[in-house]
């Protein structure tokens, strides 16, 4: 191990390039991986609201099959899988486009969006049917009990566990460095066998990743603070 | 269709146990070994973690928090390199891939499971703290003879819950070349070289089978549970209020 700790060494024009590239690679990665599934979470949980059967199974079996694959195997499959069940011209076309960028956020969001359609549905649950009942009586519509009477406590209700699936969401994006998308991860080992800088390398890295993490907890902690309804 | 059948049938042994006999054990076997004995040894370290993180003393809580916080806030992948590259440094000689694995696992998961074994002493009524303190048991006594017990039972589904979430974390083992069940598959599909949709569907089809009857198995003691509980708790008067969320949700009067 080195003696001396020398991070000036991450400052090197070269390195330095690498780092911020990778950042905001990540940041990249994080951004459209969880708008990607916020939509489809959504989406989901409101097909699994219905009162179609079959709909409902369907959402299930996504759910199910999301939350009980590793999130490795997940990326490995539409990587290295779906991409050749893709018409030839779509594959040449992501191939000139970060295919494996591609892959990676699809991956990543789709399988969190499992989470947030659960997170979603439980906090919807938890909202007494008496509520839309009552609303319904006050001459609301389906639609406006929805929107100003479920919702509003449905998502302050969901917010702790959507803040921790974020979290989550943003650690997954680490495993983009197996398929070969250049984020922090990858740049870290990069750096790492250029350098040898071992400890300077992996010690800024894993400060990187800390500091956004705990940014997305205070954010949703703040969140959830200034949301909060006032209790009579 | 086809082709899985004839994949499964070429490489099935190769997939449950690797070499095994002929040479070292990997595939699903090592995938369980790994989980297993990730969080076994990880269990006590949690319970630990969760007593110094709601302990009173201030200089055992502030770090035990430190820690959990470190680890839910950094990905597995670099607690996997963190081990890889300084536990031979640490200790003066090279370490398997399995060793670096379950020692990653270990640290891991331990976080995750003091944040369990909190949420269910939390769980208890402090009515239980309290009758066992006015009792005349100190509080270790409280912890361990009361407290631990129960919180310990209604934990059993986080804890099923937890093992799948270690098995899954045991796939990163592919990163560092662990022979586990990724690595394996990636193996037979190195060898293929055409059917890649194939192998990685029978790759997922196999963590899905494992880990959904575990999650199943899971929710199956939640509801046992949660009805022996009701049971035992009907005599009292009022739920828990722990237990209801944080947000207002009293219906305007």
């Amino acid at each position: 191990m080195n003696a001396k700790l020398d991070f000036a060494v991450l400052l090197r024009p070269d390195y330095l390039g690498m780092i911020l590239d990778g950042l905001l690679t990540m940041l990249e990665l994080t951004v459209l991986a969880w708008v990607l599934a916020m939509l489809v979470g959504m989406a989901l949980a409101v097909v699994r609201m219905t009162s179609s059967r079959i709909a409902q199974g369907l959402v299930a079996a996504y759910v199910e099959y999301h939350q009980n694959v590793p999130m490795l195997v997940q990326i490995f499959l539409w990587y290295f899988g779906m991409a050749t069940l893709l018409p030839a011209h779509w594959q040449q076309w992501l191939n000139a486009h970060h295919s494996e960028f591609v892959f990676a956020f699809t991956a990543v969001g789709l399988a969190m969006a499992a989470y947030v359609s659960e997170d979603l549905r439980g906090g919807i649950r938890s909202i007494p049917r008496s509520q839309i009942e009552a609303a319904r009586a006050l001459g609301l519509s389906y639609l406006k009990a929805s929107r100003l009477v479920v919702l509003p406590q449905a998502l302050r209700i969901a917010m702790p566990t959507l803040v921790s699936h974020t979290v989550l969401l943003f650690k997954n994006t680490s495993l983009a460095m197996t398929i070969g998308v250049a984020e922090l991860t990858y740049v870290t080992r990069d750096i790492e066998s250029q350098s040898f800088r071992t400890m300077e390398v992996y010690l800024f890295a894993t400060a990187a990743y800390l500091c956004i993490s705990l940014l997305i907890m205070a954010a949703g902690a703040w969140l959830e603070r200034s949301l909060r309804i006032p209790a009579r | 269709m086809q082709d899985i059948l004839t994949i499964l049938r070429d490489n099935w042994t190769l997939l449950l146990v690797g070499q095994y006999p002929n040479g070292p054990l990997g595939g699903l076997a090592i995938t369980l070994l790994l989980s297993a004995l990730g969080l076994v040894l990880a269990f006590p370290l949690g319970v630990v973690l969760a007593l110094a993180r709601i302990s009173a003393w201030r200089w055992l809580a502030a770090p035990a928090t430190a820690v959990v916080y470190v680890v839910r806030g950094v990905p597995l992948i670099m607690f996997i390199f963190w081990v890889y590259f300084f536990l031979p440094a640490v200790i003066g000689r090279t370490v398997s891939g399995f060793t670096t694995m379950v020692v990653t696992l270990v640290i891991y998961q331990a976080a995750y499971l003091a944040e369990v074994v909190r949420a269910g002493i939390e769980g208890l009524p402090q009515g239980q703290v309290e009758a066992a303190r006015a009792l005349g048991l100190s509080y270790l006594q409280t912890m361990l003879k009361v407290v631990l017990p129960q919180a310990l039972y209604n934990m059993v589904p986080a804890m099923v819950s937890q093992f799948v979430s270690t098995i899954k974390e045991t796939s990163l083992g592919y990163v560092i070349s662990v022979n586990e069940l990724t690595f394996a598959a990636s193996q037979v599909n190195n060898t293929l070289l055409t059917k890649p949709f194939q192998v990685f569907i029978i790759l997922a089809g196999i963590y899905f089978l494992l880990c959904s009857s575990l999650t199943q198995l899971a929710r199956h003691l939640e509801r046992r549970i949660a009805a022996r509980r009701a049971g035992t708790d009907a005599a009292r008067p009022a739920p828990l209020l722990g237990a209801t969320p944080a947000v207002a949700l009293k219906p305007a009067e």
